[in-house]
């Protein structure tokens, strides 16, 4: 498996246990108590910050372990990783350009911050997961 | 889904023909193995300049090594 795709995978997973543990504490509240009263701001940075080390170390991990079963194995990206990491960061940019249309449309609705916050927050998470998903894909199934 | 490159080649039989690994090529291409793989298995097209440097291994012309289908 090539540095490029190992590092895709280890993102793609952190990203998606984050945003996990982040709905998980968030969303049971929504619902229960006004929204002005969820604490949604630590979380969120918390899960953010966890998010990328758990990935940064899930790479150092795997590399590791890949240098230990095969020491001739390649630990360098080159042109075609550049590449599927240009394709991944448009189709994520994609997703980020809705959340940041969805959060100027709130702010002109003047809605609660927690909504405005938490869309912002989306279009950051989908817009990871499917820059990650798309270099997945592209690496299995071959540049379009 | 995606649709890989149309651009086919014949790098692996020209590699075979040279006695080449692999390795032996990325390496004097100056890209990683599992890049050459994905090029031999049509998954990737290489840049313009990387397909001149491949060809320039093999010492063949451009069109011996990479081919395009005809439009129908």
């Amino acid at each position: 498996m090539a540095y490029g795709e190992r590092n895709s995978w280890a993102a793609l997973v952190a990203s998606a246990i984050s945003i996990a543990v982040y709905l998980a504490i968030v969303a049971p509240q929504i619902g229960s108590r006004p929204v002005g009263e969820i604490e949604w701001s630590w979380p969120m940075l918390w899960t953010i910050l966890g998010g990328l080390a758990l990935s940064i170390a899930a790479s150092i991990a795997w590399g590791l372990l890949v240098h230990r079963s095969d020491p001739q194995a390649e630990h360098v990206e080159d042109v075609r990783d550049v590449d599927i990491s240009r394709l991944g960061e448009r189709v994520g940019q994609a997703f980020l350009t809705i959340g940041l249309v969805a959060v100027l449309l709130m702010c002109a609705a003047r809605m609660d911050w927690f909504w405005i916050a938490n869309a912002a927050y989306l279009g950051f998470a989908l817009s990871a997961v499917a820059d990650c998903l798309t270099r997945v894909i592209v690496y299995r199934a071959g540049m379009p | 889904m995606v649709r890989p490159t149309r651009v086919a080649n014949s790098l692996r039989a020209l590699r075979e023909a040279a006695g080449l690994t692999q390795a032996d090529v990325a390496r004097r291409v100056g890209v990683t193995r599992q890049t050459l793989i994905a090029i031999e298995q049509g998954k990737y097209s290489p840049t313009l300049e990387l397909a001149f440097q491949l060809c320039r291994v093999f010492g063949v012309r451009i069109d011996d090594a990479f081919h395009y289908p005809e439009e129908s």
